[in-house]
């Protein structure tokens, strides 16, 4: 029997595990992926919002700003990329202008700190790629990039070291309440726990309905990207926004903490919340709303496209709250989920505590974590951990000069990855331009070594992503 | 202090040092990323390389390893298993390997010989799900002749650069179903041979502006994929669209020279072949660092990045045993139908007699000729019966010729018969 069940491992589970794990408490994470941080947390603008753009009074409003100021000491502790680099909500109109002004506003009842309205030619001193159609921007320096896959990872990897049990593949089908006590029923057998957190993403609104009423409904919306070469970065210094439309924050161009140029995304309804596939009309769209920003970039170098789905609902705000003895939700969490989240994780927290959860601080708790960036070392540096391990000196991935040291660090993390691409999340390995080309064959012998597999067992993602399906020399049934 | 060190050890740096020494240089390093010498060949194991060279069809490690024997009677240095992270324009090499650890060496000549990379799905946004069963050819070419697997059964590849040729055979070999080859453009991107051997006599359909535009999934791995027909503009039209179930799909879209190094050391480049810009002798921008092979301008034959590689490992040699010669050099102007000229500038006062030219054509031509021109004045000109953008032009231009040249351009073009 379990303290806590955290039912979903995206950031919010994951900032909600790293919270409670501060805490003498058993706890398990259940996640139905053969990974971490896998839906919405995987695939998004990768920005930390300053909070300028929610409803003053609400949830999003109030976590978002703390969730900011949370970050920058959060990703030192954890060794995440985050820069706060600022952001601007560009003006094309006098119209637009007006919005920008009510976005200052709003910011302001928010409690977003440092932020400024700038004419046309102060935003091109920031944005000299801009376009010349731009009339004026609010500034907010608060704003910040971020490595979100490193950040879910970090904040679980965190709680996992520190006790919490890691249930990967496990998919809630289930839950009953007997005994004074949840049991949950999985396909991999049943786990019963005093309290239940949902953090189940797109899926919430279902896990919600497993034991309670049904208060709203998770309506997913897909967001499209390009992801450019890092030749293409110096189109931005900022995260350059347009004016909010009832869409959403519209398509943004902005540096990434890899050192690419993102842009997009739009956002459409989509019937099937699991399926992240790119259309041409998606990526048109993107293009052409981006090329309004910034006219010049050059899709040429383009070295990937994605897409995520948003786990918005019927509500303009996040679902969260006690939904029934002992269970918490942390549902319908859109945008600005992933600057929300550590908030989100104490306001977890909290709410056990009011449906009565008794938590005594565990002092021996660790809340920091370390990893290797190779190529972020000083030249002395580098000299050094090649010296303590040769594995460093050898690169592995050739575009963004990751070692293979870092592969096997990543490898023998606390969530051991069993694809390339978690050890990509990890690592950072097959994330350039050559999109794993080279590197691709060599992780998969490495991840081969280390786990002890046949090669044809590594995945490329997701349960069933094969890469190899057979040995050479032998009979093909094609 | 190096005379000269060679970045990649590849065909390109193997032919540039054992030239190099040929021609007296003595304190040589070779500087390869891979744990043997031999770069790309490796992989390749179907015959046809070395015909222009050694006049004998052999494989591409046969090939490579003509090179590494020469190197044998030399005292050539080779570190393997080592990447060279950085150089600069005062000839620094910043290198780490795992028993050395990070070393900066010091040389009084570089020649970049890195190679390039394949383009990527990323590269021309294919619309669609993104399972496993999507490859590069060279990457699927290594799982299979590398590593012994196999990477699907039904396959489609799109694009027809000589990698994805190959490997529609090579998979046929090994017992799968190739269903089709998919390019963009009216033509093939990859030798005509290529198209003969690889496709023709297998009966594999090859359709000529077509592309992929959905790739669909089912349990993580390529399940579907549409072909269709484009237009003029080489946009998709609704209605032409064919279905395929399969579970692969590889792409043979392009090659791109890998220059992260070379632009990060402030060498200019040329944006048509996204290589350095360099002239007659394979020297970059910068004097003393020279460019061979696929990492100048993707080639078509082994053979030819060999002899160009040649030329810088002799050209670098010069500059460590005679110094450096400032020269006034002319441009070669792209015109007609001509897509990018290697080399981009020529010094005609260091041309003894002859000046190699490669270029590329930018669409099929039949019977035609290869003008070469300073504004009126025709300099040389050159019958062609047949040429393709698949197909790199060669020229030779005499010091006579280049002498004739009044101006400080020279323009190269094609003109129909």
């Amino acid at each position: 029997m379990y303290d806590v069940a955290i039912i979903g491992c995206g950031v919010i589970g994951a900032a909600t595990a790293f919270e409670l794990s501060k805490y003498k408490l058993s706890i398990a994470v259940l996640e139905k992926e053969n990974d971490i941080g896998m839906g919405a947390s995987r695939a998004n603008s990768a920005i930390i919002h300053a909070g300028y753009d929610p409803k003053p009074g609400t949830l999003m409003a109030r976590l978002n700003v703390e969730g900011n100021a949370m970050a920058e000491q959060l990703c030192k502790d954890l060794s995440v990329p985050f820069s706060r680099i600022g952001s601007l909500v560009m003006a094309f109109s006098d119209e637009e202008m007006a919005t920008v002004r009510d976005l200052f506003d709003r910011g302001t009842k928010n409690g977003v700190p440092g932020m400024k309205i700038l004419n046309a030619q102060e935003v091109r001193e920031m944005e000299p790629m801009v376009s010349d159609q731009v009339v004026g921007a609010l500034y907010a320096p608060s704003a910040g990039i971020i490595c979100p896959w490193e950040y879910t990872l970090a904040l679980a990897e965190v709680a996992v070291v520190n006790g919490a049990e890691m249930k990967l593949n496990t998919q809630v089908e289930g839950i009953e309440k007997k005994d004074g006590h949840y049991v949950i029923h999985t396909n991999k057998g049943d786990v019963e726990a005093k309290y239940i957190v949902n953090a189940a993403g797109v899926q919430s609104d279902k896990i919600h309905e497993m034991v309670a009423e049904k208060t709203f409904t998770i309506l997913p919306n897909r967001g499209e990207y390009y992801l450019m070469d890092k030749c293409e970065v110096e189109r931005a210094n900022h995260v350059l926004f347009q004016c909010p439309n009832k869409d959403g924050k519209g398509v943004l161009v902005s540096p990434t903490t890899g050192g690419n140029l993102i842009v997009g995304p739009n956002a459409e309804a989509v019937e099937d919340a699991e399926r992240v596939n790119n259309t041409a009309a998606g990526m048109a769209f993107v293009r052409a709303k981006a090329a309004k920003s910034v006219p010049s970039i050059n899709y040429r170098n383009s070295i990937r496209n994605f897409s995520g789905i948003r786990a918005n609902s019927d509500h303009d705000e996040f679902q969260i709250g006690i939904a029934a003895e002992n269970f918490v939700d942390l549902a319908g969490i859109k945008s600005p989920g992933l600057s929300s989240a550590p908030a989100i994780g104490l306001e977890a927290v909290k709410l056990l505590k009011e449906c009565g959860l008794e938590a005594e601080k565990n002092e021996k708790a660790v809340t920091t974590r370390e990893r290797i960036h190779f190529r972020t070392l000083s030249d002395a540096q580098k000299q050094e951990v090649i010296k303590k391990n040769p594995l460093y000196g050898r690169v592995i991935c050739r575009c963004e000069t990751i070692t293979e040291g870092e592969i096997v660090d990543a490898i023998h993390s606390p969530i051991p990855p069993c694809s390339v691409d978690g050890v990509k999340r990890r690592a950072g390995s097959g994330l350039g331009r050559c999109q794993g080309g080279f590197c691709g064959p060599r992780v998969v012998d490495i991840l081969a070594r280390e786990l002890k597999v046949n090669p044809m067992e590594i995945l490329q993602d997701g349960e069933g992503s094969k890469i190899l399906l057979s040995e050479t020399k032998q009979e093909v049934n094609a | 202090m190096y005379d000269l060190i060679v970045v990649g050890g590849g065909p390109a740096g193997l032919a540039a040092a054992n030239s190099a020494y040929q021609k007296g240089l003595r304190k040589i390093l070779i500087v390869e990323r891979d744990k043997e010498l031999g770069g790309i060949l490796n992989q390749c194991i179907h015959n046809g390389f070395g015909l222009h060279r050694f006049k004998e069809e052999l494989t591409g490690p046969e090939y490579a390893g003509r090179f590494i024997e020469m190197l044998k009677d030399t005292n050539v240095e080779v570190m393997l298993d080592a990447m060279v992270l950085e150089i600069n324009k005062d000839h620094e090499v910043h290198v780490i390997n795992a028993e050395k650890g990070y070393q900066v060496l010091k040389a009084q000549s570089i020649v970049l010989a890195m190679g390039c990379r394949e383009r990527t799905r990323g590269a021309i946004a294919i619309p669609g799900d993104r399972p496993a069963g999507v490859f590069t050819a060279g990457s699927a070419q290594r799982y299979l002749n590398m590593e012994g697997y196999m990477v699907g059964k039904r396959v489609i590849i799109l694009g027809s650069g000589d990698i994805g040729l190959i490997m529609a055979r090579r998979m046929t070999l090994e017992g799968a179903k190739v269903l089709a080859c998919v390019e963009v453009m009216p033509y093939s991107g990859g030798l005509m041979r290529n198209i003969v051997q690889c496709l023709e006599d297998w009966d594999i359909p090859l359709y000529l502006s077509h592309t992929i535009t959905n790739i669909e999934s089912k349990n993580g791995r390529v399940s579907h994929v549409t072909v269709s027909k484009v237009g003029d503009d080489r946009n998709p039209i609704p209605g032409s669209e064919m279905e395929f179930d399969c579970d692969t799909v590889l792409l043979s879209v392009g090659l791109i020279p890998e220059n992260e190094i070379t632009r990060a050391a402030g060498i200019q480049m040329d944006g048509r072949t996204n290589g350095a810009i360099v002239y007659e002798n394979m020297e970059t921008s910068v004097p003393g660092i020279f460019a061979c092979g696929n990492v100048v301008h993707v080639h078509d034959l082994v053979d030819y990045v060999s002899a160009e590689s040649e030329r810088a490992g002799a050209a670098a040699a010069d500059y460590v045993l005679n110094g450096k010669s400032e020269a006034e050099a002319v441009k070669l102007v792209n015109g007609n139908g001509i897509g990018y000229t290697v080399p981009q500038q020529i010094r005609v006062s260091r041309v003894e007699k002859l000046a190699d030219v490669f270029f590329r054509v930018r669409q099929v031509y039949k019977k035609s000729v290869i003008e070469v021109s300073d504004g009126e004045k025709v300099l040389a000109s050159y019958k062609r019966e047949h040429m393709a953008p698949g197909e790199m032009e060669h020229i030779l231009l005499t010091r006579a010729q280049l002498d004739q040249a009044a101006g400080d351009t020279i323009t190269i073009a094609v003109k129909e018969a």
